[in-house]
Order: structure tokens, then C-alpha cells, then sequence
């Protein structure tokens, strides 16, 4: 069952230097609070998993919290580039960041066949792209029934799974809804989970097209409302889009960016 | 009314998708060319977004492929795997769209890297999101980038989406079930690929836009049309309806 905690000390209890971390969320339900204390609680040597690194990802690669990341897609969408992803790959600042490349697509396999206890799963991708050179993680199957060739990727099951939704009641069961991405498969593929949430409530009253996670799929909930800014909840604040565009000018520079770090999250008080 | 480069490139992307039902929608250029056509050439085309919106309807460009706001108009919204999986991987969807920061005579796509050191590029550009598979299972693709020797090069950095790999045969040798890239929309012009070799091929410029610029334009030496037609100009409504759009 899941213990109701606070943000600090989940993240201390969840999230260990050298884990695999997936905090997922789908442009929706970013659960930027919890990275920022993973942050400032100094985290070292993370295999960071998401399919959109997005802003968060950001600020904990600029942070220097990670040894690799596995992803799909590293923009600022709308926007342009992730100024710090860049500078790590191109310039190997603040450290040198290994790369697992792979699309949409693969990525979310891998989530899928995490969670449904497989090794791996197959798709139809990849086929004619570098792609197929430069990451490892890829390989072909052959169908045992038509001879079919086709793709395959490995299970993503990260140490721990970070997510953020809309409601918890207090026995720790989960809902969320809107675009609900590829959480309910990285909570299910991680051995570890810690989701945080607007609101506790009383009871969760059953939304259509929801997903309800059971307390006993989940490790640890913590209260945390606008845990999602600048990304949004469904239901509660919207997209903070001026914040991603500001985001590109405070990026763009290692002195800006520590500045920015040291004011908006190494000297801010946990949620 | 006058226009830029940029409208006419966008209203020329959003008349291609007239007769479509449903089209896998990238964000930024592709995003506003769809929503100008849902508007006025196609009002019931679906757009689909790799968030999981499937026929969304938003009143305003979403920043994002996961506004909230495409959530909310949607007649369904899915998990990102079943996008990928049941929607997309079949090749249920008529086009997809997609953007390109370099480009190939066969219409190939980088989106991941520039330089010659994948590990250590020049340019470490967002990577692929869903465009490989978009670019493998729509039926057709439809490519919208502004043009210059940068974007129009001979040889892309890093294939990330297949158009037609090194030319007629590739795709069928890679057992890709869309069709490729039809049309390639430019602000300079309109490509399409040619039958026997499928190099793409200068079929359209748009107004005041001479063959020659397109060439200078061009990193290889362009295959043009035996005669080139000319896009029609934005009418008013097109420019009018794009215009509120980028601006709500």
C-alpha cells in the first residue's frame, strides 16, 4: 500500500545516486516539483528515462544529476532546443551525458512490455534509420508465424517511476485524467513509484476515460498542488507557455542558468 | 492583400490536404497548415496528435502536441502507446505531416543530429519523437520546411525519417507500408517525386518566385518539371482565417 509523504522525504527514500529515474507525462502532468528536489537533494549519476526530456529534464541535466539519458524527443516544444541537453552532448557541460536514443513509438514499447513483465517488445519502426547504427538498444525479431521481420526493443523497468496526477484519496489510491500519455505503463514497469498530486480527497469519484491507480501499485503519494507547473492539470491551471519561452533565453547561458537554479530551486524550501 | 513567404508555404500545405479524412498532425509548421485546412479546405479532417487527441479541434494553435485544450475538443483521447500502436502502425491514417530541419533529394528527414560525429554533433537537434513511424505507416507523408542550401542538402547528416532512402525500390525493400513522401511544400515551391525515380522534382513555384532561386536554394542539382506550374496566391479568406489563427 501506499504511504502518504512528504516531497522531501519521498524523494529521499525513493530516488538513489546511480538509479534509473522515468518521470513521465505526456506534455500534461509534468512532475516538475519532484525534480526540482531531486535537485536539491543532489542526486548523482541518474539514468534519467522520459520519451520528451521537456524542461524538467533540463534543469536536472544543467543540475548535473545525470550519467545518461533514454528519450525520444529533447525540444522545448513549440520553442526550439533544450539548451542544457545541448550543451551536455555537445559540449560535455556540466559532465558528459550518454545518450539512448530511440522514437516515440519505441519508447513507449519499451514502457509496455516494462509493465506487462516481458523482455522486450516489437513494432514495426526503425527500419532504414540511422537509428539502427547508433543505438544499441535495438534489434530485429523474426516472427514465428509468418517469418516476418520485424523490430525490437528492450524493457524499460526503471528503479523508481515518478508521476504526477490529479487526485489521491487517502488510502493512496490514484486518479488522473486528460492526456494521460504513458504513465500508467511506467508506474506499472518501475519497481519503485512515487506519484504526487493537486489534492487529496475524500474519495475519487470514477471519471470517464481516467486512469485509476490502486494504492497497492504504488510505493509512496505526496501532496504537491501546482507539482505540474510550468506544465499543466487537467481541471486545475493550464500551460504556463510564457514559462517556456522565457525558458529558452534562461537556458541559452551556463552563468544565466546556475543563477536561475541557485534563485528557483536550490534555495526554495521543499513543497 | 500581400502576404510572406511563410503564409503562402502555409496555405499551400493546408490546400494539399483537401479529400484527406485524417491526418497525423507534427507540431509547429504541420500543426497550423492542418488547422487552416480543418477550417476552410477540409473541414472534416481528423487531426490526429501523438498525445493520444484523436480528431482534436482546437480553437487556438496548441504551443504543444499535449495542450489541454486538444484534450478537451478531441472525440477520443488514448494513451501514447495506443496511438502508436493501434492507430498509426496499421496505417489507418491517410497523411502524415511532418517538419524537417535537413532534407534529401529522396525526401530522407533529419531531426536528430548535425555534424558527422553522432556522438559529438555540431547540432544536437530534438531527435525523432514519432516522425520514423509516421514517415513509415501514413499512407502518404506530406513534408512542409522553409527552404535554403542549410535545409536542401545533398546528403542529410542522419537519416531519422525514411522518404525514400536511396531511391525507387528502398522502401519496398524495407518493408514500409506508406507510400512516402508525395509532396514536399517549400516557401519557395511545391516538390513532388518523380514516378520512375522518385528524386524529388520542382512541379510548383509560388508567386514571384523565379526556377532559378529555387535552384540557388537547392544543395543538389534540382530536378525540375518540364513545366512548372504556378501556386495560386493566398485568396483573402485563407490569409484572413491563417492570421486569426496565429494570432488567437
Amino acid at each position: 500500500m501506499a504511504v502518504v509523504v512528504g516531497l522531501a522525504e519521498g524523494i529521499a527514500e525513493l530516488v538513489r545516486d546511480g538509479n534509473t529515474v522515468a518521470m513521465e507525462g505526456f506534455t500534461h502532468l509534468i512532475p516538475v516539483a519532484a525534480g526540482h528536489e531531486i535537485i536539491r537533494q543532489g542526486r548523482r549519476d541518474l539514468t534519467l528515462v522520459r520519451m520528451t526530456p521537456d524542461i524538467v529534464y533540463d534543469q536536472m541535466i544543467g543540475a548535473g544529476c545525470a550519467r545518461k539519458l533514454v528519450f525520444s524527443w529533447g525540444g522545448n516544444p513549440g520553442v526550439g532546443s533544450l539548451h542544457r541537453l545541448r550543451d551536455a552532448v555537445e559540449h560535455e557541460w556540466p559532465g558528459p551525458l550518454e545518450v539512448d536514443e530511440h522514437s516515440h513509438a519505441g519508447m513507449a514499447n519499451r514502457y509496455v512490455a516494462g509493465a506487462s513483465g516481458l523482455p522486450f517488445a516489437v513494432l514495426r519502426g526503425y527500419s532504414g534509420t540511422d537509428l539502427v547504427e547508433h543505438t544499441a538498444s535495438l534489434a530485429t525479431v523474426t516472427c514465428p508465424f509468418t517469418a516476418e521481420v520485424l523490430t525490437a526493443v528492450p524493457a524499460l523497468n526503471p528503479d523508481v517511476t515518478v508521476i504526477h496526477a490529479q487526485q489521491a484519496d487517502r488510502a493512496g489510491n490514484v486518479q488522473l485524467w486528460g492526456i494521460t500519455g504513458v504513465q500508467k505503463e511506467a508506474v506499472l514497469a518501475a519497481r519503485r513509484c512515487l506519484v504526487t498530486v493537486e489534492e487529496l480527497v475524500s474519495t475519487l469519484d470514477p471519471r470517464p476515460g481516467a486512469i485509476v491507480l490502486p494504492s497497492w501499485v504504488l510505493t509512496a503519494v505526496a501532496v504537491v498542488p501546482r507539482g505540474a507547473h510550468p506544465s499543466y492539470a487537467h481541471g486545475y491551471y493550464d500551460r504556463d507557455n510564457e514559462y517556456y519561452r522565457q525558458w529558452d533565453a534562461i537556458s541559452r547561458d551556463r552563468e544565466t542558468f546556475t543563477a536561475w537554479l541557485d534563485e528557483h530551486v536550490l534555495s526554495k524550501a521543499p513543497a | 492583400m500581400t502576404y510572406s513567404a511563410d503564409e503562402m508555404m502555409t496555405v499551400a500545405a493546408a490546400r494539399a490536404l483537401v479529400g484527406r479524412r485524417s491526418c497525423f498532425v507534427g507540431i509547429g509548421l504541420p500543426s497550423t497548415a492542418a488547422n487552416l485546412a480543418r477550417r476552410l479546405h477540409a473541414p472534416d479532417l481528423v487531426l490526429v496528435y501523438e498525445s493520444g487527441t484523436i480528431g482534436a479541434r482546437p480553437s487556438r494553435l496548441p504551443l504543444s502536441i499535449g495542450d489541454g485544450e486538444l484534450a478537451e475538443t478531441a472525440d477520443s483521447v488514448v494513451s501514447v502507446p495506443e496511438v502508436f500502436n493501434y492507430w498509426l502502425q496499421p496505417g489507418r491514417i491517410d497523411v502524415g505531416f511532418l517538419g524537417a530541419a535537413q532534407l534529401d533529394r529522396f525526401g530522407n528527414i533529419n531531426t536528430t543530429v548535425i555534424g558527422s560525429d553522432y556522438r559529438r554533433p555540431d547540432v544536437r537537434l530534438p531527435g525523432a519523437g514519432g516522425a520514423p513511424e509516421i514517415a513509415a505507416s501514413c499512407k502518404e507523408v506530406i513534408v512542409i520546411v522553409r527552404q535554403t542550401r542549410r535545409t536542401f542538402v545533398e546528403r542529410v547528416d542522419f537519416v531519422t525519417s525514411v522518404g525514400y532512402g536511396d531511391g525507387r525500390g528502398h522502401r519496398e525493400r524495407l518493408r514500409l507500408r506508406g507510400r512516402g513522401p508525395v509532396m514536399v511544400i517549400t516557401d519557395l515551391g511545391v516538390f513532388r517525386p518523380d514516378q520512375q525515380t522518385c528524386e524529388l522534382t520542382l512541379t510548383e513555384v509560388h508567386p514571384g518566385v523565379r526556377v532559378a532561386a529555387v535552384r540557388e536554394a537547392t544543395g543538389w542539382d534540382l530536378a525540375v518539371a518540364p513545366s512548372v506550374a504556378v501556386s495560386p496566391p493566398p485568396t483573402d479568406e485563407e490569409l484572413t482565417t491563417l492570421r486569426a489563427l496565429e494570432s488567437a
